[in-house]
């Protein structure tokens, strides 16, 4: 343990009030999104300049303390997990959107803010802010810069990365970075892109430089069911081959459908065990030439229903039956675990199958609810953490989806991170050598290993499993695991 | 000097990286500045071909060394393309040269460069060891971003052996239209005005030595019409004619001469103004704006005038890269933090590849 001495030199870096050590306070900090992992920090910083973040992670670095830098606490991946021994830097404060240039489409925001704020302030001028993770109405963009954040319109604009153009960050060193700034171009090694998705290991981010996208004039959805899930599938493949680039293409599988129905009284179609939502989005004149094409391409894949929403009160009805899908997994099952896995998009119906077989082996019941545009699965595992030993089966179930993903040629994780959850799995993806190099980067921002130890890297000090339950936010259906 | 190593397989390059002490890896050949260093070259001419095409997952991985033409013509045999116009792909240009380069062409604009496709790399490091990081899929959070990093590198952390790319479908037609901007000041109007309409064009490039915008719109024909009509009943202007891309001798730099110094100089929009008037008035120098406002080429005929040139970046504020010609790598380049020296180090640990700043 750290001494009195440096607790002390932390703590008086801050105010009394804004460096919380008491227990009752701790234990709203001792666990994220990832709620089977709880740890209680040593204590929990509260900043609310950078100048103050940046002589925190100097304290840290002479006085050996770990971070781990949290905004939200939403991770799913356990990444904002404390440090036994380590404190918390809670990034909530630091939550001013610095500048929003419309003429250049950038905005400059300080990591503490949330990202449907950056949208809601770009919206006058006609902008938004492209990535779009579940949790978006309160996860915030430091988080999403560490963890590289995804959404439901990753095939056509990418994640995260893709809409950095600058970062100030302090690293674990001590040292402060500026990289990348307003403009779109630059030269030499793309820092930016390395630093994003870090997940906390190199250091904190200070001050984020986002590109603004003009919002699309028109959009376009459709929700087509099917009979089954195969044909649904089918029917992602006819209208990627068609040459179509929509915005988002999903799949809800039967038992998600089951769970949208009760939650939000979403109406499907009676009688499909899948359904289709696909999103085209553009100026007008394209939009009303391709949403022909669609539906001709739709239509040829037998459907039981096409149902084109023709307003945009329909349009946002059928994105709440779709976002709220997760929480309201919640009201089949007493709990459930998302897992986040990714398999070529050819692939997507044998991975189906596998996952259904896993699911009757096991006796869990498994629905899905995935980003079927670019091969995201998000399968959710339901059990009763009251049964003794159901929470280890349905870990094991889960370390099998993430297993055949990788044997599919695709990864163990599309947008949550590997944080603590999955880093037992990293070895499955890189060879030694492979996560040696990533060490060795890792060590070259922080050579003491005090930013946000015990993640993404196997076999560093594994905090128990202990369950938990859902997350008292996911519980009210504010914010959604996927 | 003497022959170039010459792998044929990622693991003769993993080998070929390890039999020497200074490697300089090169590829056509067509930005020649960013090798023009000391070392024992190594050609990825013998690593070439399409390793893995999906056309249904909007992905390809292939060598290195395969020329850009190339997959361009595999990649329009499926309908798709890489829609951030890789430049001097006529010329021959490598993937993998693409790649360390980071250049791209006036395609960025819409969707993003070069770093925004790129989804995985099989590599060499300093230490010879390959290495895959990065992944196979359109959507991947595991592991540092590696491939990134790479877009960019210059071979200065290490040699791209393979790479996997997102592509898109190509757009069923395209029509490009020249709008008239009087001077810098009116053109960065039209720029941000686009920037913020509903027409989503896939390029905003200025013309070589001229004010006016080449602006290309892409998607189906009916839908092209209707905009281009309303785009020219807004800002004046006329449909190119021809079945020629206009934008061609931007991809290509055709516009400059091979025996220029070809310098990229990264700007944001309001910088346009200054570097068009600045550039304007200075004899033996050409240049373009591109990207809409984000980049600005320049290419010098006569280097009386690269002091002057300096200047104008310093003055700005902005930093370059010579791509092409006898002059430093680096234009006006600000202080180095620390970090950088070190990731180096960790990727580099025995300075196999060419330093950060030659």
């Amino acid at each position: 343990m750290p001494s009195t001495a440096s607790i002390e030199r932390l703590a008086a870096i801050l105010s009394s009030d804004r460096f919380l050590t008491q227990p009752e306070a701790l234990s709203a900090y001792e666990s994220d999104g990832l709620t089977a992992f709880r740890t209680r920090p040593l204590g929990v910083a509260i900043p609310e300049t950078a100048d103050e973040v940046i002589a925190l992670v100097r304290a840290c670095r002479d006085t050996g303390i770990p971070f781990v830098a949290r905004g939200s606490g939403t991770s799913l991946s356990g990444g904002s997990l404390p440090v036994s021994g380590g404190i918390v830097i809670a990034m909530n404060r630091l939550n001013r959107i610095l500048r929003l240039d419309p003429e250049d489409r950038v905005a400059v925001v300080e990591p503490g803010v949330i990202n449907t704020q950056v949208t809601a302030a770009a919206a006058p001028f006609g902008l938004h802010y492209a990535p779009d993770p579940s949790s978006q109405s309160i996860c915030t963009l430091g988080g999403n810069v560490a963890f590289n954040s995804g959404g439901a319109h990753c095939l056509k604009y990418g994640m995260t990365s893709n809409h950095v153009l600058g970062l100030k960050a302090v690293l674990a060193t001590g040292e402060v970075v500026e990289w990348g700034g307003p403009g779109r171009e630059r030269l030499g090694p793309d820092w930016c892109g390395l630093f994003t998705g870090h997940e906390g290991l190199f250091g904190v981010v200070l001050e984020i430089t986002l590109q603004l996208l003009p919002r699309a004039e028109c959009f376009h959805t459709v929700l087509a069911g099917y009979r089954t899930l195969e044909q649904a599938g089918d029917a992602v493949a006819a209208v990627i081959a068609a040459g179509l680039l929509p915005g988002a293409l999903e799949i809800m599988d039967a038992l998600a459908l089951e769970a949208a129905r009760a939650a939000v009284h979403a109406e499907y179609p009676p009688g499909c065990e899948a359904v289709l939502i696909v999103e085209l989005e553009g100026p007008r004149e394209t939009v009303a030439e391709e949403r022909v094409r669609l539906e001709s391409i739709l239509a040829a894949g037998n459907p039981v229903a096409m149902r084109p929403a023709r307003d945009a009160a329909e349009r946002l009805a059928i994105w709440k039956g779709r976002k709220s899908a997760f929480s309201a997994v919640g009201r089949l099952s007493p709990d459930f675990i998302v897992q986040d896995g990714v398999v070529p998009r050819r692939r997507l119906g044998e991975a189906l199958r596998r996952i259904a077989a896993l699911s009757q082996e096991s006796g869990l019941r498994i629905a899905n609810v995935f980003h079927a545009g670019d091969g995201n699965l998000h399968p959710l595992i339901l059990f009763d953490g009251r049964q003794p030993g159901a929470l280890a089966r349905a870990e094991a179930v889960a370390g099998s989806i993430l297993k055949l993903c990788v044997e599919m040629g695709g990864s163990i994780t599309g947008e949550h991170g590997i944080g603590v959850e999955k880093r037992e799995f990293l070895t499955d993806l890189f060879s030694p050598d492979e996560v040696d190099v990533q060490k060795r980067i890792r060590a070259a921002f922080d050579p003491d290993g005090i930013a946000n130890p015990g993640k993404m890297f196997p076999g560093t000090g594994a905090p128990a499993l202990t369950h938990h339950g859902l997350h008292p936010l996911e519980r009210e259906g504010v914010i959604f695991r996927e | 000097m003497s022959a170039p190593l010459r792998p044929q397989t990622l693991a003769e390059l993993a080998e070929a990286v390890r039999s020497a002490a200074r490697i300089v890896a090169v590829g056509a050949g067509t930005k020649p500045r960013l090798s023009a260093v000391e070392g024992t070259r190594l050609s990825t001419a013998g690593l070439t071909g399409l390793v893995e095409y999906e056309p249904e997952e909007f992905t390809f991985t292939a060598r290195a060394g395969t020329p850009l033409r190339d997959l361009a013509v595999a990649l329009a045999e499926r309908g798709q393309y890489l829609p951030f116009d890789p430049p001097l792909v006529a010329a021959g240009a490598t993937l993998g040269g693409a790649v360390a380069s980071g250049l791209s062409g006036p395609g960025r604009y819409r969707f993003g460069g070069i770093r925004d496709f790129i989804l995985g790399v099989r590599f060499v490091d300093g230490a010879g060891r390959l290495l895959r990081l990065g992944g196979k899929v359109v959507k991947n959070a595991a592991g540092f971003d590696v491939p990134k990093f790479l877009c960019g590198s210059l071979g200065r952390f290490g040699v791209i052996g393979e790479v996997t790319f997102k592509v898109f479908p190509r757009p069923v037609s395209a029509l490009t239209l020249r709008l008239y901007a009087a001077d810098p000041v009116e053109r960065l109007k039209i720029i941000r005005a686009l920037g913020r309409s509903r027409y989503e064009p896939e390029a905003v490039e200025g013309v070589p030595d001229h004010c006016d915008l080449w602006v290309r719109l892409a998607g189906p024909e009916s839908a092209l019409a209707a905009l281009a009509s309303e785009i020219l009943t807004r800002f004046p202007g006329l449909r190119e004619a021809g079945t020629e891309d206009p934008l061609e001798v931007l991809r290509e730099l055709s516009w400059a001469a091979a025996s220029d110094t070809w310098v990229k100089v990264p700007l944001s929009p309001d910088h346009s103004v200054a570097f068009t008037t600045e550039l304007a008035a200075l004899d033996g120098v050409s240049h373009q704006v591109g990207a809409g406002g984000s980049v600005g080429w320049i290419a010098i005929r006569e280097s009386a005038s690269v002091p002057a040139v300096r200047d104008l970046l310093e003055r700005f504020g902005l930093e370059g890269m010579t791509v092409r010609g006898d002059a430093p790598l680096w234009w006006a380049r600000r202080p180095r933090p620390a970090i950088e020296s070190a990731v180096k180090l960790a990727l580099d640990p025995c300075h196999r590849f060419p330093p950060l700043d030659s």
